[in-house]
């Protein structure tokens, strides 16, 4: 090969590969440009106060109202359930790895909590519909069949390893110094881990914790199968509620026709959830760079 | 200050409500397997795996569902693949910490947070109306190859970091050119790791259900899909089709297709695990 052809070949294949790079930001652009495009359509229709501030969602009635809020406590209590079970659970998890577990417990809980991540949500799903809640109703007998309570219960087993996993990076960067500093001075492992360890991770954890909450609000299957479809402002965790992600599936199992006011309120839904979502995922970013900086 | 006992109590404390959340977290795996695998092991037989789906739930079968995820998940492969390790090599071997490689880092780390039922939606705007492919296996292969490219991107950096900077500039020292150094040196010693990577996020996209759903894949069909452009379904949507349903006896049939997918996933993941240890092995 001449040299101005090898040359010639690496600046094409140099590009090639930028244009995959730059491939991604385009993903990115389509999901905000289709998002915007549908919402702002839905918006000449329905005012964005009555869609925001509405209390009742009946878009498939001839009496049709936009109040998106029963949908957004619906999310938001399955979130609440799920996040009761994953911080608390998680963290402890992440303080025993890393800070108790001899390495042969390492090797067989980590392992066993990655398959918990990766078992499908549909899964997940008919777990909390055809287990968790028969075994709740027999504690509660007034517990309805569909509810929030058994797919938050089954989504905070399922974030559980997120929180896990990302907490325990966080207290493992915690310089040894501290951890030895704090039992020169005679702290026990508890004292330490609890006083030292996980003070200095905290914006470490935090972030995991807000990831998780991320997750909770963008996780579709579980509460599709077993929170119902009744959108109804509640806090009740006995009763059925839909998510907002629960209404986008329930719309799309149907047969709405394009460009119809129904068809563009899931893009509406899945803009305020982008927008959640989206929230919480640079705050998380933002929190876990703040901590890489601490200690640096 | 605290006597001795007690602070030892509160240590002990502390290490026994840990130990017992993770044997809480055991026995709801347990408990999940344990359900699934009571419900519908009777189910299982080649007639289940080689049958249309009924609206008899004692005959009805996953078909059309299984050959619709092994499609799908060619066109994610086909799609996602090739894009997320050329994106990955750029950014590791030649961004150099420029704006523009930071700026598109950002964004995927961003998009691995965006919810998959989101792609749906983009999938529903952009490949079945905008381009015109309808519901079919290209749309859905296409939207989830979208899902799939932050994790292979991802997967794939970690998998290049690992390569010593020794064997580049070995390399570069006998005249090799950039190009030449990523194909022979980088891509060879990284291989395990990302097709591990690689394994990974084809597993996650077995698993997935809504943005198909949202995309507009038929809950029920009774033919297999024959071409890019066929309507389908996947695995995870006939097992929702089947939970939804009110009879006890399609939750059996449920059952038993996740027993189907999980062992999909299982043998998936075996393969990552031979896959890597066989190349190790050949790089001592």
């Amino acid at each position: 090969m001449t040299r101005t052809s090898r040359r010639w070949t690496e600046w094409t294949i140099e590009r090639a590969l930028q244009a995959c790079a730059a491939g991604s930001v385009l993903i990115t652009v389509g999901i905000i440009g289709v998002l915007v495009f549908e919402t702002v359509a839905f918006f000449r229709e329905v005012p964005i106060t009555d869609f925001l501030f509405g209390t009742v969602w009946t878009p498939q009635f001839s009496d049709a109202q936009f109040g998106v809020l029963p949908l957004v406590t619906g999310t938001l209590l399955v979130s609440a359930i799920a996040m009761a079970v994953a911080l608390p659970a998680g963290l402890l998890s992440a303080i025993y790895l890393s800070e108790y577990a001899p390495a042969r417990v390492r090797r067989v809980v980590k392992p066993v909590l990655e398959v918990l991540a990766g078992v499908p949500t549909v899964v997940y799903g008919y777990f909390a519909l055809l287990f968790v809640t028969p075994l709740l109703q027999t504690v509660f007998p007034t517990l309805s069949s569909f509810n929030a309570l058994s797919p938050g219960l089954v989504m905070g087993i399922m974030i559980l390893p997120l929180v896990s996993s990302l907490s325990e990076d966080a207290l493992h960067a915690v310089p040894t110094g501290l951890r030895e500093g704090a039992y020169a001075l005679g702290s026990t492992r508890m004292q330490t881990a609890l006083r030292v360890v996980v003070p200095a991770a905290f914006s470490g954890i935090s972030a995991s914790f807000i990831l998780a909450m991320s997750r909770a609000i963008g996780e579709t299957m579980i509460v599709a199968i077993a929170a119902g479809q009744q959108p109804r402002l509640t806090g009740n965790p006995m009763s059925p509620v839909e998510t907002m992600t629960a209404y986008i599936v329930q719309i799309s199992m149907g047969d709405t026709p394009t460009g119809s006011i129904g068809y563009r309120t899931i893009f509406a839904v899945g803009m305020l959830l982008f927008v959640m979502t989206f929230t919480l995922n640079l705050a998380s970013d933002w929190l876990r760079r703040r901590f890489r900086e601490e200690y640096a | 200050m605290s006597t001795r006992a007690s602070r030892l109590a509160g240590d002990r404390l502390l290490q026994t409500m840990s130990i017992l959340v993770l044997a809480l977290s055991l026995v709801a795996l347990a408990a999940l397997l344990y359900d699934i695998w009571s419900d519908g092991w009777y189910r299982l037989d080649w007639q289940f795996i080689t049958s249309l789906p009924s609206r008899r739930a004692a005959s009805a079968g996953i078909y059309p569902a299984l050959v619709g995820s092994l499609y799908v998940l060619l066109v994610t492969a086909v799609l996602a693949v090739p894009l997320g390790i050329g994106a990955a090599v750029y950014l590791e071997e030649y961004g150099g910490g420029g704006r523009f490689a930071r700026l598109i880092e950002i964004n995927i780390a961003n998009l691995a947070g965006v919810p998959s039922i989101i792609y749906g939606l983009l999938g529903l705007s952009l490949f079945v109306r905008a381009f015109q492919m309808g519901p079919s296996v290209l749309a859905g292969g296409s939207t989830l190859a979208l899902l799939a490219l932050p994790v292979v991107i991802l997967s794939t950096r970690e998998a290049l970091r690992t390569v010593p900077m020794s064997a580049r500039e070995g390399s570069y020292a006998l005249g090799a050119t950039q190009w030449q150094t990523i194909w022979h040196q980088v891509l060879p010693s990284a291989l395990p790791g990302i097709l591990t990577g690689l394994i990974l996020a084809m597993s996650r996209a077995i698993g997935e259900t809504a943005p198909l759903i949202t995309i507009g894949a038929l809950a029920y069909l009774d033919f297999a899909p024959s071409g890019l452009m066929s309507p389908f379904t996947v695995l995870p949507i006939q097992i929702y089709n089947w939970v939804s349903l009110p009879q006890p006896a399609f939750a059996e049939n449920a059952a038993a297709g996740i027993i189907v997918l999980l062992v999909l996933l299982l043998t998936l993941n075996a393969v990552a695990v031979v896959l890597r240890d066989r190349f190790q092995k050949a790089r001592q």
